[in-house]
């Protein structure tokens, strides 16, 4: 991202008028600074998908979309390897915008304005990026899924997709029925933006509830018996914590 | 064409609605109880007392009921002092005319004077009472006009309209120019005063109106489905009571999906009832309803407002559809 070069813009919008609206903007700020349009995406998913290819310096990106808000997607596009400057566009979101005042982060109000909009993409290439847990504080909601970065590319994994977490040193292991990955989170934190999803049963293992066929005893290296989680579709057996073994009475008269 | 359905105080009530005259009917037993227990001489005595006063007051009551909702439309035509003179001429003939053709149950009872002073003292409570209900409820409809501009109409929709317009502006001029229209359409039936009921034929074209506004925004995700062949386009009914549940229906249940769902409309009469019947595909996880029941309430209090016990609504949430079904009676506009 050098100064001569034209910057490149991603819009993000459900809405068709409104990517219309803000291509006819940026065509107006194109006679007063070098600029392309880098493409358009009408959700969440399909902007992350593209932005590997081409290459955009920001993202013009919509807070109310369906499947994946922005605020959501403005966090898992933080795993490309060159992360693009991300300025939110809102027609109202009373919320979202006293917390964007509180943390200084840069949004344009639909209708935007070309003299606000000009305004903010000068500022691009000076702008440092929003930092993660800024963002995780805008964002209310749990995340509706976990992204890891793979050859470049964000790889989305949907929450409900999710049959464990375990923690291992400084990552935490997603596991899902077909695969695994390694993602840089803490296991607390997950534990608590997704609470009702999971359970706890060990200190460094959160299981999916819905993944859970039931409970048997197992004996360990020890020789001690304890009890381990049977996971549907998955041929691991979890061990249960001493301090979590409530859990399989809770549970016991769910199966 | 729109008819005062004593939406407001200082008026009578419409004394051919079921639940007015149920209202009527429980009050004045519930006077001839009391009556009937003060009187007793020894408590045993209270039923025989009732029954006696019972065979008096209720043929002047039901007498009373029927010359009223005869002379409803009249009534309604006068000015309020001029009514309750009326009312009050009208209760005062009926009980002499029961009183002189009632043989001779009443003559044994006492002087004609005392069944006036009776009936002037029952007729002072009922309207005193309709006086204060009406009172009581017509906040709701003044509410209704300010709820429409703060948060029926909300704001997110508002802007986001905007926007389209703009959007429009350089490549459809003429589009831009129709959905302009739409719009001022829209906030001109939201600023007006919607005390008085109005032919379902104009909330069905203000309806289609905000439809086409969203159509725009939305494109091929929304969907409507009309199902109005057998709607009475005469029936009355309050308004604003289509557009802010359709707008529940967009927002709760299109917007957050990116595939196309259907809103479906279907509006018919059985017999004297007008049925409205709105559904939408809904998912039940993390989505917010404040904004749905504040409308839900509003409406739910203007059709007890207008039409008393005969009008009800009703939501049903399955897992992946939301309904609402409203009933009301059916009033022809221009009938009163």
């Amino acid at each position: 991202m050098t100064a001569n070069q034209p910057l490149r813009v991603l819009i993000v919008d459900d809405e068709a008028p409104a990517r219309n609206r803000v291509r006819d903007l940026l065509s107006d700020c194109a006679f007063k600074m070098p600029l392309e349009i880098a493409g358009e995406a009408e959700n969440g998913k399909c902007a992350l998908a593209m932005l590997p290819e081409c290459e955009a310096d920001v993202v013009l990106l919509d807070i109310r979309m369906p499947e994946m808000d922005g605020l959501e997607v403005a966090q898992h596009l933080r795993k490309l390897d060159e992360p693009p400057v991300v300025i939110f566009t809102t027609a109202y979101d009373a919320y979202a915008l006293k917390a964007f005042e509180v943390h200084a982060v840069d949004y344009l109000l639909k209708p935007i304005r070309l003299g606000r909009l000009f305004e903010a993409l000068s500022h691009v290439r000076t702008v440092t990026p929003l930092r993660l847990d800024v963002l995780r504080e805008l964002k209310r909601e749990a995340r509706t899924h976990l992204s890891v970065n793979e050859r470049g590319r964000v790889h989305l994994i949907p929450v409900a997709d999710i049959a464990f977490l375990k923690a291992e040193l400084k990552y935490v292991m997603v596991r899902t029925s077909e695969r695994e990955f390694l993602i840089e989170e803490s296991l607390a934190k997950l534990e608590q933006e997704f609470l009702g999803h999971f359970v706890r049963v060990h200190r460094n293992c959160l299981v999916a509830k819905k993944s859970i066929e039931g409970f048997e005893r197992a004996t360990g290296d020890d020789g001690e018996g304890h009890w381990v989680v049977v996971m549907k579709n998955i041929a691991a057996k979890l061990a249960v914590s001493r301090r979590q073994q409530h859990i399989v009475r809770e549970f016991g008269k769910l199966l | 064409m729109s008819i005062n359905q004593n939406a407001n105080a200082g008026a009578l009530p419409n004394f051919r609605n079921l639940g007015i005259l149920l209202r009527i009917l429980v009050i004045v037993s519930g006077i001839c109880l009391a009556a009937a227990l003060l009187n007793a001489a020894e408590p045993r005595a209270w039923v025989e007392e009732l029954i006696d006063l019972s065979a008096l007051v209720q043929p002047i009551l039901l007498a009373s009921l029927l010359v009223l909702a005869a002379a409803n439309p009249w009534l309604h035509r006068l000015r309020y002092p001029y009514a309750i003179a009326a009312l009050i001429a009208i209760e005062l003939a009926v009980t002499s005319v029961v009183y002189l053709f009632g043989l001779g149950a009443f003559r044994g009872v006492g002087a004609l004077g005392r069944y006036w002073v009776f009936t002037l003292l029952v007729t002072g409570v009922l309207v005193g009472y309709f006086d204060l209900r009406g009172r009581a409820l017509s906040p709701a409809l003044s509410e209704a006009r300010l709820q429409a501009l703060q948060a029926r109409i909300r704001p997110h929709f508002l802007f986001n309209s905007i926007n389209a317009v703009l959007s429009l502006i350089r490549e459809d001029p003429r589009r831009a120019e129709h959905v302009l229209e739409d719009l001022s359409d829209l906030f001109r039936v939201l600023m007006a005063d919607n005390r008085q009921l109005g032919p379902i034929a104009g909330e069905i074209g203000l309806a289609r109106r905000y439809l086409s506004i969203e159509q725009l925004r939305l494109g091929a995700r929304l969907q409507v489905e009309w199902d109005i062949t057998d709607a009475p386009s005469d029936a009355l009914i309050p308004p604003l009571v289509l557009q802010p549940l359709l707008e529940n229906a967009i927002y709760h249940g299109i917007e957050p999906r990116s595939d196309p769902g259907v809103v479906s409309i279907r509006i018919h009469r059985d017999r004297d009832q007008v049925h409205i019947l709105l559904r939408n595909p809904y998912r039940q996880e993390g989505e917010r309803h404040g904004g749905n029941r504040m409308a839900l309430a509003n409406i739910r209090e203007r059709l007890a407002l207008h039409f008393d016990a005969e009008a009800s609504i009703k939501t049903t949430a399955t897992a992946d559809s939301y309904q609402v079904h409203i009933v009301i009676p059916y009033l022809k506009a221009g009938a009163q």
